[in-house]
């Protein structure tokens, strides 16, 4: 959490890899199988390979490729970097669908184009599909609740529920506490003016919702 | 990232070295009685040729287009080269030069009777003259008619004189006019009353000899409640000098026809620095004359140094239809001015004349530095004939467009960003979106095509951003 302007997004984006920005200095480690490695060194595909996925605050649409198509080619980019076999078109199906059901979502919206024509709240909840079907290690969730309505933010917040796991992490980037009602946090950190200012548990969104940020500040 | 494979990637760009026939560079009325005597063509054709050239000395070379060129020289062009041929008499698929057949197999096309394409009757074009044409037994069962230009002149000159210039007469344009008086080969097709043609009809173009210039001359007439579909091709050598294509192409559809024309253009381009490649200058017209009559041109130009073309439909029967579907594709030095134009004329059942309508779109893409661009354009004239109190016809517009430059483009980058968190790389994810944008145009084309069409724009974009 953290006031506007803090470089919630901005954070994520570079760790995600975004073109848009340039890292002058640090480095971001990244441990996975007991093997230390440099995020920064990567190209956006390679960190989405290594486990790294960013639910976008405003999706991008494509037209022409059916949801289905992408998603298939995306699981199995990642899943031939690490050696394992393509999944085949009723496979990927299989899956899809049971993943589908988590968000309450019809299978219909994998005949359509990726993203062209979604409402802002099914652009969201396809977001989280993806992170359901390609299964990250650590996601970031940018304002993935702004825009929805109640009952899809409660959809929305289940399945995510459902999707953590011991093996993942999910960082949830949010202005609201209404998100926490249904996402328990084991962390709340504060990002403000670049670095984190305050870390605490679910009670410190309480308290950011009670107060604002202006006595962290 | 590099970008070689562009240029040098054409794998159509090598050369055949075969004996040719070919008639000194130049253009004067000898050149066109040659021409003609070599073909053994009527006087009213020679004629007609004569008088098209007459017209043409009288033309400069239009220059409302987006283009940018050195003036052609045209005396500096050879207007007429054949391979000589092993064998004389009538021309079969077997008599053929070892060395065309080997030619055409490098190109992906067989035309030995066992290996040819089924279900796709194939004319196949070296230079000027066309070197057979496959399927034709079949297609004469069903009284399909589909030969050379030149082999319809003589068989069916008829035919050929009713309709060769009406849609395209040769005062059209400079082009025209030129191809009018010194055309050599093309592609002729009649489909009958009422016949649904069995198989697809295809021309191969190819141009071969040096300095040559390719005049293409293809005449389609669809008959009454007949349909037709047609594909056409193109490749040409990797030369140093420009080569001219300056072809017409005219389509006849009568009441309740339906031609579906379909190009996938893919000439030389020249390399990185500008230097040679195709200049392509292309007339084609398709008039829908009789009721509820069809035309669809559909293309993929990714070829040529320069592409000058507008294939467009005259809609004269009542609720005639007119499409048109492309995807360009141009990088480097390439230049494309393209578009269409459709001629509303139709009229209403009590004979009132409607108010003609021209529906003008043109597109011009000029590059000069490494990029690429891409455009992808549909659009569907319908011609509606109104209840008989609206005063004029309604038009039907569909168009989308998308002008797609890939190289530095802000929003680009962000959209290739998103496919790349998903996984895939950078070319993946550019080929991704590409073929989504193309896919409207890409499946209006025979499946063999659109496969072939998809594969060439990934060749295309193969490292092309960095």
């Amino acid at each position: 959490m953290g006031p506007n302007g803090a470089g919630k997004s901005t954070l994520s984006k570079i760790l995600a890899g975004h073109p848009a920005y340039e890292v002058t200095e640090g480095e971001v480690l990244y441990e996975i199988n007991f093997e230390m490695k440099n995020l920064l060194d990567m190209e956006p595909d390679i960190r989405a390979k290594e486990g790294i996925f960013l639910a976008f605050q405003y999706p991008i649409e494509v037209p022409g490729i059916s949801n289905a198509n992408f998603l298939r080619t995306s699981l199995n980019s990642i899943l031939e970097y690490h050696g394992s076999p393509p999944l085949s078109e009723e496979e990927f199906l299989t899956l899809a669908h049971k993943k589908m059901e988590l968000l309450a979502m019809n299978p219909k919206f994998l005949e359509r184009s990726v993203n062209v024509g979604f409402s802002g709240g099914e652009k969201k909840r396809n977001e989280i599909l993806q992170m359901a079907v390609l299964s990250p290690r650590v996601a970031f969730l940018d304002e993935t609740d702004s825009g929805l309505d109640i009952d899809a933010l409660r959809i929305v917040s289940e399945g995510v529920n459902k999707l953590k796991t011991k093996n993942n992490a999910i960082v949830l980037v949010t202005h609201y506490q209404r998100l926490l009602d249904y996402i328990k946090p084991q962390y709340v950190h504060v990002l403000a003016g670049g670095k984190i200012i305050e870390t605490g548990d679910a009670a410190l969104a309480l308290k950011l919702e009670e107060k604002g940020y202006d006595w962290l500040l | 990232m590099s970008r070689e494979t562009i240029s040098s990637d054409y794998k159509y760009g090598f050369e055949t070295q075969i004996e040719t026939d070919a008639l000194a560079k130049g253009l004067n009325e000898d050149v066109i009685r040659l021409i003609s005597s070599k073909k053994q063509e009527p006087e009213w054709l020679l004629e007609s040729r004569l008088k098209a050239f007459a017209h043409w000395k009288t033309l400069v070379e239009p220059t409302w287009a987006q283009l940018k060129h050195e003036p052609l020289d045209y005396q500096n062009i050879c207007y007429y080269s054949a391979p000589k041929k092993p064998t004389k008499g009538p021309q079969s698929l077997d008599e053929m030069d070892p060395e065309l057949i080997k030619t055409f197999k490098k190109l992906g096309i067989p035309l030995n009777e066992q290996k040819r394409i089924s279900g796709v009757a194939m004319d196949v074009v070296f230079d000027s003259v066309s070197i057979g044409t496959t399927h034709t037994e079949e297609l004469e069962k069903v009284g399909v008619i589909f030969c050379s230009i030149s082999e319809a002149v003589q068989k069916y000159p008829d035919l050929v004189k009713k309709y060769i210039g009406t849609i395209v007469p040769y005062s059209d344009n400079f082009y025209a006019a030129l191809n009018a008086a010194v055309f050599t080969d093309g592609s002729f097709c009649y489909i009958p009353k009422g016949v649904r043609c069995p198989m697809d009809l295809s021309t191969y173009f190819r141009i071969n000899a040096k300095e040559t210039g390719q005049f293409e001359r293809t005449l389609l007439v669809a008959d009454e409640g007949s349909y037709v579909n047609y594909l056409e091709g193109c490749t040409a050598p990797q030369r140093d000098e420009n080569q001219l294509h300056a072809a017409v192409v005219e389509l006849i559809a009568m009441e309740g026809a339906e031609i579906k024309y379909s190009t996938v253009q893919n000439w030389y381009t020249g390399n990185k620095q500008g230097v040679g490649g195709v200049y392509n200058f292309v007339t084609k017209r398709g008039k829908c004359a009789g009721r509820n009559s069809k035309i669809s041109w559909t293309q993929v130009e990714s070829g040529s140094a320069i592409t000058w073309k507008y294939p467009s439909v005259i809609l004269q029967g009542d609720n005639s239809e007119g499409a048109f579907y492309s995807v360009a594709l141009t990088h480097d030095y390439m230049q494309a001015d393209t578009g269409t134009k459709m001629i509303h004329i139709g009229e209403f059942q009590l004979g009132i004349p409607a108010i003609p309508i021209e529906a003008w779109l043109k597109l011009c893409r000029l590059r000069k530095t490494h990029e690429i661009i891409l455009n992808v354009i549909l659009c569907w004239w319908v011609q509606i004939v109104a209840p008989i109190l609206s005063p004029i016809s309604k038009l039907k517009i569909k168009m989308q467009s998308l002008n797609m430059r890939l190289q530095p483009h802000e929003s680009a980058k962000n959209n290739f960003f998103y496919l790349q968190t998903r996984g895939l790389n950078l070319e993946k994810s550019i080929s991704m979106l590409v073929n989504g944008f193309c896919k409207d145009v890409f499946k209006e084309l025979p499946l063999e095509f659109s496969v072939e069409a998809v594969k060439l724009i990934e060749m295309k974009l193969e490292n092309s951003v960095g």
